[in-house]
C-alpha cells in the first residue's frame, strides 16, 4: 500500500506542480482582466462591490463598536483632565459666537427683506441621514469610508456627506445596508468650489495626502492664505455653501487647502439629501429627457 | 467511520485557517481605530500574511486563495479593481519561485525579503492607482505606509507562526 502511494506521487507530483503552475498563470490572467474591467466603469461591477461590502458590513459594525467605545473611554478621560482650560476656551469662544450670532440674526432679518424684493426662488430644504463610520479603507492608495447605512436607509450613490465641521465627501456606491463614501482627499475626488471671500469658482483635487489642491482658478484669480473654500453647488451634485477647507500655501506649485475634517475623527456622520441628482443619475435617465430647466435661476 | 468524517473535518479547517486569518488581517486594517495620522498610512496586514504563508506553508494556501484575498481587499479599500490581486499574486509567485532559497533561512533574511517584496508591490500599486486615477497619488504617503508595514512584520509574522506551530503542525 505504501510503495504504491509513494509510486503514485511519483508521477502525480510533477503533474500537480504543473497544474499549480497553470492554475496560477490563470489567475494571474483574471486578475489582468480585473484590471482592465476596473477602468472601464462597469455598472454590474459597482454592483457587485457594493453586495460584497454590504456581506461584510456586520463584521465591520462588530468589530468598530468596541474601539469606538475605548475611544470615546479616552476621550472623555482627556476631558476630565482639561476641563478647566476647555472652560475658560468656551467661554471665550461663547463671547465670539454671540457676537456672530447677532451678525447672523442681522443679516437674516436683512436676507429675507431682500428676497421678498427679488422674488429669489429658496432651495430644496436638505433632510439627513446618521451613520457610524465602520471602515476607514486607510492606507495611501485609497481614502475612502464605508458607513453603515445603505440604500434601505435612503442613501443614494452622490449625495453629500458632512459632519459640524465640513465636507466629508460624497457616497460613491451604496449597498442596502452600507455605502461607501469617497472622501474629499481621494485621488479621484473633484469637487466644484468657491473662494468664499472673492467668489472664484475653482475645483478642488484630492491626491490621496492630507492636503488637497486647489485647480482650475480663472485666470488673474488672486487667492491668499486663509481664504476658506466652500461647495459652489456647480454641476448640480453638491448643495452650494458647504465649509470645506482653508487655504494654507499658495506658491507656484499650486494652491494647497486643509480640510476642515478630521479623517482620524470621523466617527458619525451625516449624509444630506438636497433632493439633487446631478451627475449621479442613471445613464438611461440622463439620456432620455432634458432636465426640467427649473434649475436655471 | 464518524471519527473519520470528525478527523476529516478537522484537518480541513485547520489547513482553511492559513486563508481565515488572512482574510481576517484584512478586516482588522480596515476597522477605524482613530489613531492621528494612522488613516493614511495603515500597514497592509493582508501583505504579511500572504508573503508568511508562501515562505512557510505555501501547500495549506493555494493561488486562488491569494486572488479571493487580491480581490476582497481591491473591493473594501476602494482601490482601482485588481490592483492588489495582481500585486498579490506576483508576490505570491515570486516567494514561490525563491522558495528554495528562503525555507529554512533566518528571520532576518525572511524578513529582508518581505521588505523587497513589499518595496516592489507598494510601488506596483501606487503606478495601478495612479495610473487608472485621476492624477498622480502622493508618493510620501506610499512611502510611509511601505515603511510601517515592514516594521509590522515581526509582530504579525511572530503571532501566524505561533498560530502555524499550534494549529498546523499539530494535525
Amino acid at each position: 500500500m505504501k510503495t504504491n502511494s509513494r509510486s503514485v506521487s511519483r508521477i502525480a507530483a510533477p503533474i500537480k506542480s504543473l497544474a499549480q503552475r497553470f492554475t496560477y498563470m490563470a489567475l494571474v490572467l483574471a486578475a489582468v482582466g480585473l484590471v482592465v474591467l476596473g477602468r472601464v466603469d462597469l455598472a454590474s461591477i459597482d454592483k457587485a462591490r457594493d453586495q460584497v461590502t454590504d456581506a461584510v458590513t456586520p463584521i465591520l459594525n462588530v468589530l468598530s463598536t468596541p474601539v469606538d467605545s475605548v475611544n470615546r473611554a479616552v476621550q472623555e478621560f482627556n476631558d476630565f483632565v482639561n476641563v478647566h482650560g476647555q472652560n475658560a476656551q468656551l467661554r471665550e469662544e461663547r463671547a465670539r459666537l454671540l457676537q456672530w450670532q447677532a451678525a447672523a440674526r442681522r443679516l437674516e432679518a436683512e436676507n429675507r427683506v431682500l428676497r421678498s424684493l427679488s422674488n429669489f426662488v429658496v432651495g430644496p430644504d436638505a433632510s439627513f441621514i446618521t451613520a457610524r463610520v465602520i471602515a476607514d479603507t486607510g492606507g495611501a492608495f485609497a481614502h475612502s469610508l464605508v458607513l453603515n447605512a445603505g440604500e434601505r436607509a435612503g442613501v443614494r450613490k452622490g449625495q453629500a456627506v458632512v459632519t459640524g465641521d465640513g465636507l466629508v465627501g460624497r457616497v460613491a456606491g451604496t449597498g442596502r445596508r452600507s455605502s461607501r463614501i469617497l472622501l474629499i482627499s481621494d485621488l479621484n475626488s473633484r469637487i466644484p468650489v468657491l473662494v468664499e471671500s472673492s467668489r472664484l469658482p475653482a475645483i478642488l483635487a484630492g491626491a490621496n495626502a492630507a492636503l488637497l489642491s486647489l485647480v482650475h482658478l480663472p485666470p488673474g484669480g488672486v487667492v491668499e492664505v486663509g481664504d476658506r473654500v466652500v461647495t459652489s453647488g456647480h454641476a448640480g451634485a453638491l448643495p452650494p455653501g458647504l465649509p470645506v477647507g482653508q487655504v494654507v500655501a499658495v506658491s507656484e506649485n499650486g494652491i494647497d487647502v486643509r480640510p476642515y475634517i478630521d479623517r482620524d475623527r470621523l466617527e458619525y456622520v451625516r449624509i444630506l439629501d438636497f433632493g439633487l441628482n446631478g451627475v449621479v443619475e442613471a445613464p438611461d435617465r440622463v439620456a432620455g429627457g432634458k432636465k426640467k430647466g427649473g434649475r436655471r435661476r | 467511520m464518524k471519527g473519520g468524517v470528525w478527523h476529516r473535518t478537522d484537518l480541513l479547517s485547520r489547513r482553511l485557517t492559513p486563508f481565515l486569518l488572512t482574510l481576517m488581517l484584512l478586516i482588522l486594517a480596515l476597522v477605524p481605530f482613530h489613531v492621528p495620522g494612522l488613516s493614511r498610512v495603515t500597514p497592509l496586514l493582508p501583505l504579511i500574511a500572504i508573503y508568511h504563508w508562501a515562505v512557510y506553508r505555501s501547500e495549506n494556501f493555494p493561488a486562488l486563495a491569494v486572488f479571493i484575498i487580491g480581490v476582497v481587499q481591491d473591493i473594501l479599500t476602494g482601490v482601482s479593481l485588481g490592483s492588489f490581486t495582481l500585486v498579490f499574486l506576483f508576490v505570491y509567485g515570486l516567494v514561490l519561485s525563491q522558495h528554495r532559497y528562503l525555507a529554512g533561512k533566518s528571520f532576518l533574511v525572511v524578513w529582508l525579503g518581505f521588505a523587497i517584496a513589499a518595496a516592489g508591490a507598494c510601488l506596483a500599486v501606487w503606478v495601478l492607482t495612479s495610473s487608472g486615477g485621476m492624477g498622480i497619488a502622493e508618493p510620501k504617503a506610499a512611502l510611509f505606509q511601505y515603511l510601517l508595514t515592514v516594521a509590522c512584520y515581526p509582530f504579525v509574522a511572530w503571532l501566524l507562526l505561533r498560530w502555524q506551530r499550534a494549529v498546523l503542525e499539530a494535525a
